[in-house]
């Protein structure tokens, strides 16, 4: 492959990934207001198209064409660049997810992932560190919303940043940990790797996920602990509205606000991407050998999407369902009960795993 | 283009650096030192120690950065206040500068000629690699260092807890 087509195929995939990512963002905020609706026994967004399906483009109009506003005494620089940071930082970490295998289209062979490519073997290769940039990534995050709320110069939202710095610290050590009996199973750090060693099946129908494999525990762990990540009910003290009025983004107006509403939900799909990579086989699944060729090849695709879709139906079910925590509470849950747990999961794994290294096959 | 790389994230770092001593808030200043931080990740990239690099990226700049950041928030530092600027520093520090500018200097190019300077991939790049050397080679020293690191979050604990009793 010539620079010149890696630079076409790559700007492609960058600007289809997220597109697709900008609108999910969009509908999953349609589909919450909707399913909560249902769940209160309301209508939720109706008026705006069918079943209000155009209702995120008139959010969006709103955003652009609302008064921007800039209180006084804020600190300037700071306070214009958190939102942008936020939003950056939740765009940019679905560049390692691998979304599909590789593909083969207009004599071009590339695997549907932005920092993948095709090695000379034909298999798919990408960043031999990837899930460890992803938690970077996630972990630079929280300068968005810290910065956010010390520079508005408000009591509120200095309260929620505050809030939100130390949940988010706290709960990316259960986070991290969760995962090292995933990477010490399948032994290698790139997220297409860890697809690749879950793609095999039990009895031909039950594919060999992680999660299946012992992982269960670590699964759960990392749900709770990415619930707490992307400040979601029931760990959304930042911006609890009855007491902080709307916490670390009190002060943002108009297309600023929504800036951080969007990198909320992006981290929000990031977040699922992570977990069905690790955890679910990414874009594996059970073999469906009944169905035309046709079909079997957008398989890949619609497995991958339906387990994200899975994971938003479950963030917003469970913001239908669960009250919010109190502070004390949030921080003994995630140090005592998530933290112990998940070192106890990386010794057992680990005991597994050189068990099985040095009497192979028992 | 590597020398290109090399030389706009060292100017980053470089620049980020010198705005550390210059701001007068202290939020700047902690800013600027993540600004470094990062720049000095994409360097490490640059050498082919990927692992190295968001290591680096996901404890200074993600956990020790963060806890900076928490403090100055937690104490509202606000602006420092200028001293007048000592006659001892210009009359000692301006020619001390020059002088270990070039003793630096000259040490550099005693030891190092150019060609024999860190190449791309000679060092420790990837995961596997590094946990190797960690475990063989280097693993009284990891082992001493986590007891160490064990020490300071006991000290930790006590120094928290004495104030409720």
């Amino acid at each position: 492959m010539s620079a010149l087509t890696f630079l076409i195929v790559a700007v492609i995939k960058i600007a289809v990934t997220l597109g697709v990512l900008l609108t999910v963002v969009a509908y999953t905020v349609w589909l919450e207001r909707k399913v909560v609706g249902r769940m209160q026994n309301r209508w939720g967004p109706s008026r705006v198209g069918p079943f209000g399906l155009l209702q995120p483009l008139a959010d969006g109009i709103k955003f652009l064409l609302k008064e921007d506003l800039t209180p006084p005494y804020v600190e300037k620089n700071i306070y214009l660049l958190a939102p942008g940071l936020a939003l950056i930082m939740a765009l940019t970490s679905i560049a390692m997810v691998p979304i599909g295998p590789v593909i083969h289209l207009f004599g071009i062979t590339t695997p549907v992932q932005i920092t993948g490519v095709v090695d000379k073997f034909g298999q798919a290769s990408d960043i031999n560190v990837g899930i460890l940039i992803v938690l970077g990534i996630t972990s630079l995050g929280v300068y968005g919303i810290a910065l956010a709320g010390w520079s508005s110069n408000s009591k509120y939202s200095l309260l929620g940043s505050l809030r939100a710095s130390a949940q988010m610290v706290s709960y990316e050590v259960s986070l991290g940990l969760s995962l090292v009996g995933v990477l010490l199973m399948s032994s290698t750090l790139s997220l297409s790797g860890i697809v690749h060693a879950q793609l095999g099946t039990w009895f031909g129908f039950i594919p060999q996920w992680f999660i299946f494999k012992g992982q269960f525990v670590a699964f759960f762990i990392y749900m709770m602990a990415a619930f707490a990540e992307t400040n979601r009910i029931p760990f959304d003290l930042p911006e609890a509205e009855t007491e902080l009025v709307a916490g670390y983004h009190t002060e943002y107006s108009a297309m600023k606000f929504a800036m951080f509403f969007m990198a909320e939900y992006a981290n929000m799909v990031t977040v699922a991407c992570i977990a069905s990579v690790m955890f679910l086989g990414g874009w594996s699944g059970p073999p469906l050998p009944f169905l035309p060729l046709a079909v079997q090849a957008f398989l890949p695709l619609l497995w991958f999407s339906s387990k994200i879709f899975g994971f938003l139906f479950l963030y917003i079910w469970i913001r239908g369902t669960l009250p919010r925590f109190r502070y004390d509470q949030l921080m003994a849950f995630g140090w005592k009960f998530l933290f112990p747990l998940a070192l106890a999961n990386v010794v057992v794994t680990a005991f597994f795993v050189a068990f099985h290294a040095q009497w192979p096959g028992r | 283009m590597h020398l290109f790389l090399f030389l706009l994230f060292g100017g980053i770092c470089a620049g980020g650096a010198v705005n550390l001593l210059i701001q007068r808030k202290t939020i700047n200043s902690a800013l600027s030192l993540i600004v470094v931080m990062g720049s000095l990740a994409l360097i490490y990239l640059l050498l082919g120690a990927e692992f190295v690099a968001v290591v680096q990226v996901i404890i200074y700049a993600g956990a020790i950065m963060v806890l900076y950041i928490f403090v100055i928030m937690l104490l509202n530092a606000g602006e420092e206040e200028q001293a007048k600027g000592s006659n001892v520093a210009k009359i000692f520090g301006i020619p001390g500068l020059f002088a270990g500018g070039i003793i630096g200097i000259w040490v550099l190019l005693q030891h190092r000629p150019a060609e024999q300077g860190v190449k791309i991939g000679a060092l420790y790049g990837p995961a596997d690699q590094v946990g190797w050397m960690l475990f063989n080679k280097y693993l009284l020293a990891f082992e001493v260092t986590s007891i160490l690191v064990l020490i300071a979050i006991m000290g930790a604990v006590v120094l928290a807890r004495r104030g409720n009793n």
